[in-house]
């Protein structure tokens, strides 16, 4: 565990983050941490489809309780797996998730 | 009042169902129907063994209507879709089968063209032995196989049982050292995990035996293209693994009619299920069992047949209009070949992660350690499979829920 702080326009918030990097707590996510999550990741800037993507990510998690799959992700989300590595090249469910400040998506088995 | 219990795949999960609930409700009390596209039901766990022409596709191949008891319907006709508000299955024959309680057992399937150049790879560079054609294909492929880099490539998980890729290349080691060759071929495992296996003590395991048998692990590698002109899988970050002959197992994904059914799958076209019911997320009529589902735990023959006994007390209890079990705990218990005559055992569930120790007690078989007896309990497993597993016997010392007694929780990892 450990803690971060994220600063935006509207001010600083201390951020706690999981030995991987995701909120420990994505309640306190807001849309204006974007750019600075972002950033933090190798993403600068952050353009159309990465926020397609991370709103989609974001809506998938309060709906579901999980971030969907990569490709799960690239079915759904109007971008193709393809788009998808080109814009998260590290991995799109895993930084997309710690940019949309919601848990590890569920591993598989 | 009669009710009509309709089930969808005749593999390893629908049939055991049948057969349970045939022995728990009387005929005047249940109509008991099967569907199924086709009437080969195949011993999935041979079909390791098959491209190295251990055994066969005639010897695990039988006949999927005769594993079922008498008085069970079956029907062999592909299903189109299910409507779940009108309580009716479609099929392709345009038949109409109306149910009071719906059990989805159809597995997953297999799909190549979610990968760039697999299609035309297949069965010419590319092989796969998860089906029995895939199996006979790369037995030739194998058998003719002098010297070169082999990679063994799982192109994105879920998998049916997830240890098969690594038993393949413990038994390709093998292989090509019985035939004296074994340091002309080269032999690399290419995953999307971040190790060998899913679970962190026996992902260590695994990989130090990768080790010691000298094959060769690339992690974090997912696969977006195999180019069979260069003979090169490509991964969506643009690494690149050259092969001569590459044993891909290719993305699963959930039966393409619950794609068209409305409300009963989710975008992998798997049902989401309650991971300790199973009754599905859909309607409280449908059940789902086996590979079908996705409650996050192997797609295994051994899971399916601890869910069995959930799912029939669950469905007695919902037609009786009483509260479900919680039953089910995630138990998964798979021997894993390693070659030589030796394999090695797991046993896990949802909590508790594959563990060091003796399996079911601590007499039992040693757990994460290779040995002869495992072995022997692998071969074992496909008499149990036709005449205990199906018939929806239980299996005697071997509950739903995961043992603990033989196992060693202290232990560090
Ligand atoms: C290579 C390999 C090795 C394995 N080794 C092991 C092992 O060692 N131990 C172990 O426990 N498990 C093992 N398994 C996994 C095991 O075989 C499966 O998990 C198990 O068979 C799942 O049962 P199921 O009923 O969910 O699916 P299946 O048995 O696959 O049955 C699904 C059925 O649905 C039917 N179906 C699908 N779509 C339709 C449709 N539209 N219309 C009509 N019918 C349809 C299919 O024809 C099929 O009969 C292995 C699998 C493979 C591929």
């Amino acid at each position: 565990m450990a803690t971060t702080t994220v600063t935006t326009p509207a001010g600083a918030t201390s951020v706690e983050l999981t030995d991987d990097g995701f909120f420990v707590d994505p309640s306190i996510w807001t849309e204006e941490m974007v750019p600075e999550l972002a950033a933090r990741e190798g993403i600068d800037p952050v353009t159309d489809g990465h926020w397609q993507v991370i709103r989609f990510m974001r809506k998938e998690y309060l709906e579901k309780g999980t971030g969907p799959s990569v490709r799960a992700l690239g079915k759904t989300s109007g971008v193709n797996v393809k788009e998808l590595y080109q814009l998260f090249p590290k991995g799109p469910a895993k930084i997309a998730a710690r940019i949309a400040g919601i848990p590890k998506p569920k591993g598989c088995v | 009042m009669t009710h009509r219990i309709v089930i969808l795949g005749g593999g390893t999960g629908g049939t055991l169902t049948a057969n349970r609930l045939r022995k728990v409700y009387d005929r005047a009390d249940a109509e008991i129907t099967v569907v199924d596209q086709d009437d080969r039901h195949v011993y999935q766990p041979g079909l390791l063994f098959v491209p190295f022409g251990l055994t066969h596709n005639e010897d695990i191949i039988r006949s999927r209507s005769r594993q079922l008891h008498d008085g069970i319907t079956s029907r062999q006709c592909p299903i189109d879709h299910v409507d779940l508000a009108a309580n009716e299955v479609h099929l392709t024959d345009t038949s109409v089968l109306p149910y009071d309680v719906l059990v989805v057992a159809t597995g997953t399937r297999l799909a190549p063209e979610e990968t760039d150049g697999l299609l035309e790879a297949w069965n010419h560079t590319a092989f796969t032995f998860y089906t029995p054609e895939g199996a006979a294909a790369l037995e030739q492929a194998i058998t003719a196989f002098d010297g070169g880099r082999i990679v063994i490539n799982v192109v994105d998980m879920p998998i049916k049982c997830p240890v098969a890729p690594l038993e393949f290349c413990f038994m390709a080691d093998w292989h090509f050292q019985e035939r004296g060759i074994r340091d002309r071929v080269q032999l690399t495992f290419v995953t999307p995990l971040d190790g060998a296996f899913t679970k962190p003590v026996a992902a260590a395991q695994l990989g130090g035996m990768l080790e010691e048998k000298g094959v060769e692990l690339v992690t974090e590698f997912n696969t977006g293209e195999i180019d069979t002109e260069r003979k090169v899988l490509v991964s969506f970050d643009g690494r690149e693994e050259p092969y001569d002959l590459a044993v891909v197992i290719p993305v699963h994904m959930g039966a393409e009619y619950v794609g068209r059914s409305e409300g009963l799958g989710d975008a992998m076209d798997f049902v989401p299920t309650d991971r300790r019911t199973l009754q599905s997320k859909a309607a409280p009529n449908v059940f789902a069992i086996g590979d079908a589902t996705d409650v996050p735990t192997s797609k295994a023959g051994s899971v399916t047949h601890f869910e069995g006994e959930v799912l029939v007390e669950n469905i007695e209890h919902f037609l009786a209009g009483e509260p479900l079990v919680e039953g089910y705990d995630g138990h998964a218990n798979c021997f894993i070949e390693t070659g030589f005559h030796k394999a090695l055992l797991i046993d896990f569930n949802y909590e508790t992660e594959p563990l060091p120790g003796h399996f079911p007690a601590k007499a039992g078989l040693p757990l994460l350690k290779d040995s002869r007896l495992n072995h022997l309990g692998k071969l074992m497993f496909q008499w149990f499979y036709w005449h205990a597993l199906l018939p929806g016997r239980d299996i005697p010392g071997i509950g739903v829920t995961m043992p603990t007694s033989g196992k060693e929780f202290s232990r560090p990892a």
